[in-house]
């Protein structure tokens, strides 16, 4: 998978590389603004108040 | 022939067992970077959104930032302590977000700087740090005052909960002045014990007489299962014109990007 989209990346191999390595940190910047925060409320670290449930 | 067709079926199958064990490996990359995430980077972004917040207010307040000047220093006796300002004023209480006030904890540590802001839902605590119970009363009136704070993660700021000593002083300063609260005990408790919250915890309906701060967070260190309650009672105040407390001068300094 990984493999055939790089080898699918326009470009010689420099361009290749570096376009990978921008993809992998867009990927990552993308799951922590978006999924890592709706991730989290199935963690429990985050419960510190105490009686009614918390209300967003 | 006949080796061509079975040769097709190995090739997909092959294809099929890599790109399901690339997806594998990438949910476990997911899974460490959530966990690197949620016990590091969520921290680093609320410390600097709290710091941010602490220096707002903090320039935004005025007023002397030097050490009242001793008993000593203005001829009294050391035996008569640091002055008495009566009664404490009461502020009102901000709109949700709005922030309360700081706290100075020395013992969590020299730069221990937290916001008090309005509200415990999950847009305060998980960014601003120290959420004041919007049911409960202002700094130094007889009664409650309660804030909740992560023990984990986003900024952590009861991560220290439990090394509280009884007689630690705890400083929270406001508009109108500094209260010096002093530790007096925890209890861990279920999280539906609401009552550790009520003016005198746990016996409701009876007439406050202490001036008593709660702080709650969860416990275990790394879990939710039970609340650890932190009570401290009221030992004196100063208003702002009067200067910061000196034991936390250089703090309150620091907090205004002064010191």
């Amino acid at each position: 998978m990984y493999g055939w989209i790089f080898r699918h990346l326009p470009g010689p191999l420099w361009l290749r590389v570096l376009t990978s390595i921008l993809l992998a940190a867009g990927a990552v910047f993308l799951m922590a603004e978006f999924l890592f925060p709706w991730m989290s409320q199935f963690t429990q670290f985050t419960d510190s108040t105490i009686g009614a449930p918390r209300n967003p | 022939m006949a080796t061509a067709k079975p040769a097709t079926g190995v090739v997909i199958l092959r294809k099929a067992v890599q790109i399901f064990g690339e997806l594998l490996i990438t949910a476990g990359i997911v899974l460490l970077l959530f966990v690197a995430w949620q016990l590091w980077w969520t921290n680093v972004e609320s410390d600097a959104k709290q710091t941010a917040a602490v220096k707002d207010f903090a320039r935004d307040l005025g007023g002397p930032v030097a050490a009242a000047p001793t008993p000593a220093a203005t001829g009294g006796t050391a035996a008569s302590g640091p002055k008495d300002y009566g009664t404490p004023v009461v502020g009102e209480a901000p709109g949700h977000g709005g922030t309360i006030g700081i706290m100075y904890i020395p013992r969590f540590g020299e730069n221990y700087t937290r916001p008090i802001v309005e509200g415990t839902s999950g847009d305060v605590l998980d960014t601003l740090g120290l959420g004041h119970y919007g049911n409960t009363s202002m700094p130094g009136a007889v009664g409650n005052f309660a804030v909740a704070g992560h023990r984990q993660t986003h900024g952590a700021v009861l991560d220290n909960i439990h090394t509280l000593v009884p007689g630690d002083k705890i400083y929270v300063q406001t508009r109108d002045g500094y209260y010096v609260y002093v530790f007096r005990n925890n209890r861990i408790v279920l999280p539906s014990e609401a009552d550790v919250l009520l003016p005198v915890p746990n016996q409701p309906g009876v007439r406050p007489t202490e001036r008593l701060l709660t702080m709650t967070s969860c416990n275990p260190r790394f879990g939710s299962e039970e609340r650890i309650i932190a009570y401290s009672v009221l030992d004196r105040w100063q208003p702002a014109s009067a200067g910061p407390p000196a034991e936390i001068a250089a703090q309150v300094a620091r907090a205004r990007g002064e010191g």
